[in-house]
């Protein structure tokens, strides 16, 4: 998920728009070290809300795209130092000074979900095509939908076509069919990612499969109609091929 | 034979994507497997008053129905096997 506030925030940067990354995960900081940057720490979110330093302060721009901003999460405090009401404060504040604010959630429903919702109107919902991904995906939609997102959309992550050609794991449209929300992109399983979080240096945009994927969720979340990267036709073709088996 | 055995084996995508359908729709409507025993002996009761039924084999299902709107409307889909539909007049009347 981390992976993925990274690539998305890094690739609308880099189409020029104006972007600041939020880590909500208090205690368990993790976006800056994907993006290279955990040695520019000064000041985080949690100082901000605080008081002890302002907005700007806390803000780290990134390496390669001037547009970019990071605000870190504190990593030596725990979740309960911040409130979903101190949080929208923060964000109306950023969100005067960019286009795009986008908050990396941490895992879970808790306090530490319900801070980085507070303030958000639309959603980027990740889940890998496994049973209990799916299922903890399908309870975090209901969670956004009572709350009256105007936008929520899928990203399938970690899909391996091979597996999926042999019947082993669900495909991208299955997982739709249950979820029933809008597709906006599928991100297959890469070894790249890893290569790339070593390197502190988000893959979005380059030749990588993943590189090229995270690319057209950029697109797509700017509204532009990308259509999904080849393999997902022979995804299809495949299902109706099984399909026909099955009938029998 | 044994080759349409071998193609009518389910793969684990369909167990995984069947297990699925089942799983989230008793988490959305969040109704217990207990709450759903009791609905099934409640309608097997009302029915029961006019028509002999099987009630061992009865089913009741919570489903989707067919708009893709999240499931916000789903019904209650009940499948319940009648062994003699002529007792249904009788008992009212002889009761009487």
């Amino acid at each position: 998920m981390t992976t993925t506030s990274a690539n998305v925030g890094t690739g609308l940067a880099a189409m020029g728009k104006k972007v600041v990354l939020i880590d909500t995960d208090i205690g368990l900081r993790n976006l800056d070290v994907v993006m290279g940057l955990e040695n520019r720490i000064v000041y985080n979110l949690v100082d901000v809300i605080e008081g002890k330093c302002r907005v700007k302060q806390a803000l780290i721009k990134d390496k390669r795209h001037q547009s970019l901003y990071l605000m870190p999460s504190a990593q030596t405090r725990d979740k309960t130092a911040v409130t979903p009401h101190q949080m929208i404060k923060v964000i109306s504040q950023l969100r005067e000074h960019f286009e795009y604010v986008i908050l990396d959630c941490p895992a879970g429903i808790e306090q530490g979900f319900q801070n980085a919702i507070a303030g958000a109107d639309r959603a980027l919902v990740v889940t890998t095509p496994e049973v209990s991904a799916i299922r903890d995906a399908d309870r975090i939609v209901g969670l956004l939908e009572a709350r009256e997102f105007k936008q929520i959309d899928l990203i399938i992550n970690r899909l391996r076509y091979d597996m999926v050609k042999r019947g082993e794991m669900m495909t991208a449209s299955d997982v739709v069919d249950i979820l029933s929300i809008p597709l906006i992109g599928i991100v297959p399983d890469d070894e790249n990612v890893v290569i790339s979080t070593n390197q502190g240096e988000p893959l979005v945009g380059n030749h990588t499969m993943a590189g090229r994927a995270y690319q057209n969720i950029c697109e797509r979340v700017l509204g532009r109609e990308i259509p999904f990267i080849d393999f997902e036709k022979t995804v299809s073709f495949w299902t109706r091929v099984t399909g026909i088996f099955h009938k029998n | 034979m044994k080759l349409r055995n071998f193609f009518r084996k389910k793969s684990s995508r369909e167990i995984a994507k069947d297990r699925l359908k089942i799983l989230l729709i008793s988490d959305r409507v969040n109704c217990s497997p207990e709450m759903m025993e009791m609905i099934k002996t409640d309608i097997a009761k009302v029915i029961s008053k006019y028509m002999k039924i099987d009630a061992q084999s009865m089913e009741i299902q919570i489903a989707k129905t067919g708009s893709r709107d999240r499931g916000k409307l789903p019904s209650l889909y009940a499948n319940i096997p009648i062994l003699d539909l002529t007792e249904s007049r009788n008992s009212p009347t002889s009761s009487m």
